[in-house]
């Protein structure tokens, strides 16, 4: 398996994105810089880590979704590779238009750093395959702006078409029908606020964030 | 010319920080503000002399980076 995490500047869990792929799947993975205008050959994954790309100015994701790397990302996305966008990650596939919807400041106005439970909607991706049979998943969330917001209509087509992956069993932020984390139609794009790369091992507290990676692996 | 861009949270998309301002402006004695909205003003010279040009010129700035349509409108002005 060969995958890439993105770097740009202001990115805070590209290491921990890189550590935790590397020791659930023991793939090859790259470092890629935001300013780069290709990719390397024959991705499985790339990966959009979390943190405060550009300081979050304008808004979280929005100058980061204009990079050069992230035209490559979508024509990628595009042919197919999967992609998963974590927290920031998550708003960039947003600002990109890669997924639908935004993520809105919380609605309890605080950064939420926390353990959370989630309920795996949808483990019939190659995402969450490995996730089968198991619905209660505990990861970690630490964001200030994770409060998922879509119109009516797209939300009913979320959950109409199983894009909902992931939903909140206690909602930390006030997302949108609870939900955590939504894949794009064809489902090889998937963004979540929950942070995978943060409970890899159970030294982390969890150790169901591997689950995810590894099923990429056995997709790939 | 001078661009101006106003960016609002669309009417209906909860906008948390509007709440907290008029929870603190209750606070200080000035029960009647409500429906408080927090927004941002861009500005920006903009080369080129034809209003109608430039106002197109802006809304497709808007539509692409400044504003994120899934959440919020804009006001462009220009002159």
């Amino acid at each position: 398996m060969k995958a890439a995490v993105v770097v740009f500047p202001g990115s805070n869990c590209d290491r921990d994105c890189k550590t935790a792929i590397e020791r659930t799947t023991g793939a090859e993975v790259f470092m890629v810089w935001h300013g780069d205008s290709s990719l390397p050959e024959g991705l499985d994954l790339i990966v959009l880590p979390g943190g405060f790309s550009y300081g979050d100015y304008l808004r979280c994701g929005a100058m980061a979704a204009q990079s050069p790397v992230m035209k490559a990302i979508k024509a990628e996305g595009e042919r197919g590779t999967g992609v998963l966008g974590v927290c920031n990650g998550f708003q960039i596939l947003c600002e990109a238009g890669m997924l639908p919807g935004a993520l809105l400041r919380n609605a309890g106005l605080k950064y939420v750093c926390t353990a959370v439970d989630l309920d795996v909607v949808n483990s019939q991706t190659r995402f969450t395959a490995a996730y089968e049979g198991r619905r209660d998943v505990t990861l970690t969330v630490g964001n200030g702006e994770g409060n998922y917001f879509a119109d009516e209509p797209t939300l009913d087509r979320l959950e109409g078409e199983g894009q909902v992956v992931f939903r909140y069993k206690n909602n930390p932020n006030g997302s949108a029908r609870d939900i955590a984390g939504i894949v794009n139609a064809r489902g090889n794009v998937l963004g979540m606020m929950p942070h995978p790369d943060r409970a890899f091992e159970t030294e982390l507290g969890s150790s169901d964030g591997a689950l995810l990676f590894q099923s990429v692996l056995a997709s790939a | 010319m001078r661009a101006t861009v106003h960016v609002f949270l669309k009417p209906g998309v909860l906008d948390v920080q509007g709440k907290a301002i008029e929870g603190a402006l209750h606070g200080l004695g000035f029960p009647g503000a409500s429906d408080v909205r927090v927004g941002k003003t861009i500005t920006f010279d903009l080369a080129g002399d034809d209003p109608a040009k430039a106002e197109t010129e802006v809304k497709s700035m808007c539509e692409r980076l400044l504003a994120n349509t899934v959440i919020e409108g804009y006001r462009v002005e220009v002159g």
